[in-house]
């Protein structure tokens, strides 16, 4: 019995780093219906940018990566207005094609040069033993402090992005221009700096899940796609456009990734595939669906 | 000098053309009512004023300055808003949330949130509906109370009557002096010929993208209208 509630605690916690992952393609979706392939990719290179920046710092390997993370966040969110602004602005349109494939170039380009970079090798990004720690829950059951936290700042990022949209004037311009950008922008709403906007935010989660992805697995440069894969099926499992729903459905794709892995250590991913295809089959719009 | 008036102007979809020289002035504090069949191009003639269609520089003139083609935003910040055909308010949000949108354009006057609810009572029970929850009447006054909250100079107001029972429609209208109460200047566009005629000091008439017909609103006959709207 302890084995089994100890594999459902792993698995929840495993959710909230898919919904870390998922959480700026449900905002980026939810705003602009652009769909970014290199989301995982991204990711990535927020891994590595953490890692290398963590490296030269010259502080202690328990605040290093969170202090290169904090000096990343704002440089995250340039690159991320940036590329809307001056790229992915340009190629928004009624047709989903001309997005899909630039993104999709754009992963491509992070890939090798991360590969030229870094070579191939999976690299890990040290947290001073943060990543073996562990909390003991009585009743023989400990979990990962690592793990633990990163649920917990995929749960504190998942109620903010949800207070945001509902109770601040940007959340407001967030789902009016997703609503009708005409309109919009009769209301003085200039719909390219808001698209910006959200892009930058999105890029701080990336930054963020990327930090501590990589300091709870190795990271590879081609890591990118597998990531995106998880994230896409965490967005879809809970509903476009509900961050809430994000998280639910990251919780949801890691508990089935983890009672297939108990199973065989081949069936864990295969099961989550199989959960996201039964909710495309059954509810397309997901468990909350926010988004039209 | 007016406070809006469109030079010859030329209107397009595209490669379409639906406007020729069309020549519409407003004075401040006037009400005027553009009337017109289907396809006229009565609709394309507010988009074009409001920026959301494409029209040479000087082709509408407001305030002395030309601003034909400029952006929407931009526009709105001069103090020209629009409620457009059918409503269209945001669907993911609240009455009250839609009203709030006409904030962004930080124009200052007179129209704050509580003076739209004094202006329209129904709407302060139901500030907290989803905009698609209400009915076609209070979408209407939301629709109005979002371009006030704008705080315009001029408020283009785009078939009000649409998709509502008579009594609303007259609700709706009686507002409307209280609205201008401060001075404000409305264009307003209009299937029905009797409000039209009632609610506006003049009105002219579209027929296939030309003007065919202007005149004081008490004084136009219902010949003369005929003639115009139809062409016959």
């Amino acid at each position: 019995m302890a084995g089994w509630v100890s594999t459902l605690i792993q698995g929840v916690l495993l959710g909230g780093l898919y919904a870390l992952f998922a959480m700026g393609q449900s905002l980026i979706f939810g705003v602009l219906r652009l769909t970014n392939t290199a989301q995982g990719d991204f990711i990535i290179l927020g891994s590595f940018a953490v890692l290398s920046l963590a490296a030269r710092l010259g502080v202690p390997a328990l605040a290093a990566p969170w202090l290169a993370l904090v000096i990343l966040l704002p440089l995250a969110f340039a690159a991320g207005y940036g590329l809307q602004r001056l790229v992915l602005n340009r190629v928004l349109g009624r047709d989903p094609l001309p997005s899909l494939v630039v993104t999709f170039g754009l992963g491509i380009v992070i890939q090798n040069l991360l590969q030229e970079i870094y070579s191939a090798d999976p690299r890990f990004i040290e947290s001073g033993g943060l990543n073996d720690a562990s909390l003991a829950l009585g009743g023989g059951l400990a979990v990962g402090t690592l793990p633990l936290l990163i649920f917990g700042v995929a749960v504190a990022i998942a109620a903010a992005l949800h207070g945001l949209f509902t109770h601040t004037a940007i959340g407001r311009a967030f789902r009016a221009v997703s609503d009708d950008r005409e309109v919009a922008e009769l209301m003085g709403l200039d719909h390219r700096h808001v698209y910006a906007l959200a892009t930058g935010l999105a890029f701080l989660l990336v930054a963020v899940a990327g930090g501590l992805h990589g300091m709870k697995t190795t990271v590879a440069p081609s890591d990118g796609p597998a990531l995106l894969l998880y994230g896409f099926e965490a967005v879809i499992i809970g509903g476009m456009g509900s961050f809430l729903g994000t998280l639910l459905g990251g919780i949801i794709l890691g508990v089935t990734q983890v009672i297939g892995f108990r199973f065989d250590p081949g069936w864990g991913v295969w099961l989550g595939h199989m959960v996201f295809l039964a909710m495309l089959l059954l509810r397309p719009a997901g468990l909350f669906p926010k988004t039209r | 000098m007016s406070l809006l008036e469109t030079r010859r102007l030329d209107g397009f979809y595209g490669d379409f053309q639906v406007l020729f020289g069309v020549e519409v002035t407003a004075e401040p504090g006037e009400i005027i009512a553009l009337i017109g069949a289907n396809g006229a191009g009565k609709s394309t003639l507010l988009k074009t004023v409001c920026g959301l269609l494409g029209a040479r520089r000087d082709g509408v003139v407001f305030d002395g300055a030309p601003i034909g083609g400029l952006p929407p935003g931009e526009i709105v910040r001069r103090g020209i808003a629009l409620v457009p055909e059918g409503r269209r308010l945001f669907p993911s949000l609240t009455a009250e949330e839609n009203l709030l949108m006409g904030a962004f354009a930080r124009r200052r006057g007179p129209f704050t949130l509580d003076a739209v609810y004094r202006l329209f009572p129904a709407l302060a029970e139901r500030r907290r509906a989803p905009a698609g929850m209400l009915s076609g009447g209070q979408q209407q006054m939301v629709a109005i109370g979002r371009a006030l909250m704008t705080n315009p100079r001029l408020l283009l107001c785009d078939e009000l009557s649409l998709g509502l029972a008579p009594v609303v429609v007259k609700q709706i209208y009686d507002a409307l002096p209280e609205i201008c109460a401060g001075g404000l200047t409305v264009v307003i566009v209009e299937q029905d010929i009797s409000a039209a005629q009632r609610v506006s000091g003049r009105l002219y008439c579209l027929q296939e993208g030309r003007v065919t017909l202007t005149g004081p609103s008490q004084r136009v006959t219902r010949a003369q209208i005929s003639q115009a709207y139809f062409g016959v």
